[in-house]
């Protein structure tokens, strides 16, 4: 069997998921994000939904994919917020693209490329969510603590981690 | 033309999707009058879809949660109902000593409002609701509740737990409902400064801390000060608590006004139960007005009572001063300036029928003082007065006349009193 590379293109694998899966899995992750602050508080910082929204995207390795799967997952997220809908939307549009193409290009089954790659993709979202708000909404009260992001980005990382590798036994090859 | 769509698949489907969702969000932040309002009828419909296919899960875990919390307590941990009851009942008896206060100050306030034709709104009817869920995100600030249209609620009816209030309807579907909290950005109410009793309106923000921002800098707002809703925004009835002043800074991005951060007075992260106002009158609810005839009925009866104390306190004072009085004029067999000889315990060599009391201390002694008289065995017949001095005892209290003699007697000094006192005693008439 040939050795993995990052740049060889024929090893990686195209990964497939159950309509089921592909279905209760971004729900029960809003469900979850909906149902965890009200007796805990302090988990409103978690964003399962975008761990969900990067799995996918990465397993898929297909933009288009990546980006209508980034898009629902964002569009019902946004229904449950007072927000318009479309900011979430959006943000994990982009980043469901983004994820996607980078999984055809590298190897994201390695732990250090899924921390690196969780991490920044969690600063791109909440830049995103700043840039929507400021510029195409034109709210100019809203500020974003950026240390704050920095440690939801790395609070996201750690629950990524092993979520990421209980989705990896959903996977379905192709 | 096909290899180009074909070559730039990926990049052409995220621009669309994208640019679909701008022309929504465009769409949306048209319509609304005013942040925190209700959706238009279109988006009502997604958002209905959305929350219609979650809160069923979130009423199934909360109703699981509750009936395990509550039968644990309503069956099985009862041991400390005892005593919670009795911390209860005393803390039910200084309320309504604190209701008796504040009942005449709140009669005469509702006088002078009927005076001014004031129109006051209270709160007339409230609906109990569970808190179910949450939006999810930090940067929302929203709460879903188990209670919806079919129970009489509307939207832009306020929130509020005894602590104080917690935000007002947006959303209202069949059997649930979305809360704004006071600390989402998109929210704000009419508050009143207690004690400077200053207008301002109070607003969220993305952090989550609640804020205002239109006052311009005041010495008199102080840290600590109370903040209560206004009425003004005809939202919230007027007098329920905000919170309280926690900071006071200038606002960078408004100048020159300041930027005053508030402690809610409910706690806004941990909420369980709340209360939705549903109707509001212009008069007091029956239930207030009859604990507020109770509260000044136990005022008057307090009052009387305080009376009553203060007239029997006054009569034994009048009688205590008019015995004293008696008793200064009077001549007492006991000396009020030497209260140790009365409390001296009698001898044991006393005489069986009583103690002979000995006589007060002349003021002004001369020959006739007692005491003065020299021993019989010193005295010599036929001496003259001067070198034997022989003067009869007087009785005590009796003043001393002058002496007519040439030879005035020597006089003795008075002896000292063992008690000081602020007076100096009186010289010795020559």
């Amino acid at each position: 069997m040939a050795t993995r590379s990052y740049t060889s293109r024929r090893e990686l694998e195209q990964h497939s998921f159950s309509p089921a899966v592909a279905l209760l899995v971004p729900l029960g992750a809003i469900l979850l994000q909906a149902l965890l602050p009200k007796p805990f508080p302090r988990l409103a910082i978690l964003d399962l939904p975008l761990i969900v929204t990067v799995f996918f995207a990465v397993s898929r390795r297909n933009p288009v994919a990546g980006t209508l799967t980034g898009a629902a997952i964002g569009l019902l997220q946004d229904a449950l917020t007072n927000q318009p809908i479309g900011v979430n939307g959006m943000a994990k549009s982009v980043i469901g693209y983004i994820a996607a193409s980078i999984g055809i290009q590298v190897d994201v089954e390695n732990l250090t490329t899924r921390i690196f790659i969780n991490f920044g993709f969690f600063l791109l979202n909440s830049l995103l969510l700043f840039l929507i708000n400021r510029r195409l909404l034109g709210h100019p009260d809203f500020h974003i603590l950026w240390l704050h992001e920095l440690l939801r980005a790395a609070i996201n990382t750690a629950v990524a981690l092993p979520i990421f590798f209980l989705l990896d036994n959903t996977k379905r090859r192709e | 033309m096909e290899s180009f769509f074909t070559r730039f698949k990926n990049v052409l489907v995220l621009v669309a999707i994208l640019l679909a969702q701008t022309i929504g969000l465009a769409v949306q932040v048209r319509r609304p009058v005013e942040p925190g309002a209700p959706d238009g009828s279109s988006v009502t419909l997604l958002r209905y879809w959305a929350v219609a296919s979650v809160t069923p899960f979130e009423r199934f875990f909360h109703g699981f949660g509750y009936n395990i919390r509550h039968g644990w307590s309503n069956y099985i941990d009862l041991r400390n109902t005892r005593r919670q009851n009795h911390d209860l009942q005393e803390q039910i008896a200084r309320l309504r000593l604190e209701q008796a206060a504040l009942s005449e100050d709140a009669i005469q306030g509702h006088r002078l409002q009927a005076l001014l034709d004031f129109q006051q709104h209270y709160v007339a009817t409230t609906v109990a609701a569970q808190v179910i869920g949450t939006s999810g995100s930090d940067l929302s600030r929203v709460l879903y509740i188990d209670k919806g249209s079919k129970d009489g609620l509307k939207p832009d009816q306020a929130v509020i737990t005894p602590d104080g209030i917690i935000g007002k309807l947006r959303d209202v579907f069949p059997h649930t409902s979305q809360v704004l909290l006071i600390n989402d950005q998109t929210s704000g109410a009419g508050v009143l400064l207690a004690t400077t009793r200053l207008r301002a309106i109070l607003r969220g923000s993305t952090t989550g801390q609640i804020l205002i921002n239109n006052l311009t800098p005041d010495s008199r707002i102080k840290p600590g000060e109370q903040v209560l809703t206004s009425g003004g925004d005809q939202v919230y009835p007027r007098g329920l608590p905000v919170g309280t002043i926690e900071s006071i800074k200038p606002d960078p991005d408004h100048q020159p006004y300041t930027l005053i951060q508030l402690h809610p007075a409910a706690n806004l992260n941990q909420l369980e139960e709340v209360l939705v106002i549903t109707g509001t009158q212009p008069t007091l609810p029956v239930e207030a007005q009859r604990d507020l005839a109770v509260g000044a009925a136990t005022a008057e009866t307090q009052a009387a009572s305080a009376k009553q104390l203060a007239d029997q306190q006054a009569a034994e004072a009048a009688a205590r001063s008019a015995a004293q009085i008696v008793a200064d004029r009077l001549p007492s067999i006991h000396d009020p300036d030497h209260p140790e000889t009365e409390a001296t315990p009698a001898t044991p060599g006393a005489a069986p029928g009583g103690v002979v009391p000995k006589p007060l201390p002349t003021i002004r002694p001369d020959r006739y003082t007692s005491g003065t008289t020299p021993p019989a065995a010193d005295l010599k017949p036929g001496a003259a007065e001067g070198t034997n001095p022989t003067t009869p005892t007087n009785p005590p209290g009796t003043t001393t006349q002058p002496p007519t003699s040439a030879q005035p007697p020597p006089v003795k000094p008075p002896k000292p009193k063992p008690k000081t006192n602020s007076t100096p005693p009186p010289n010795p008439q020559p």
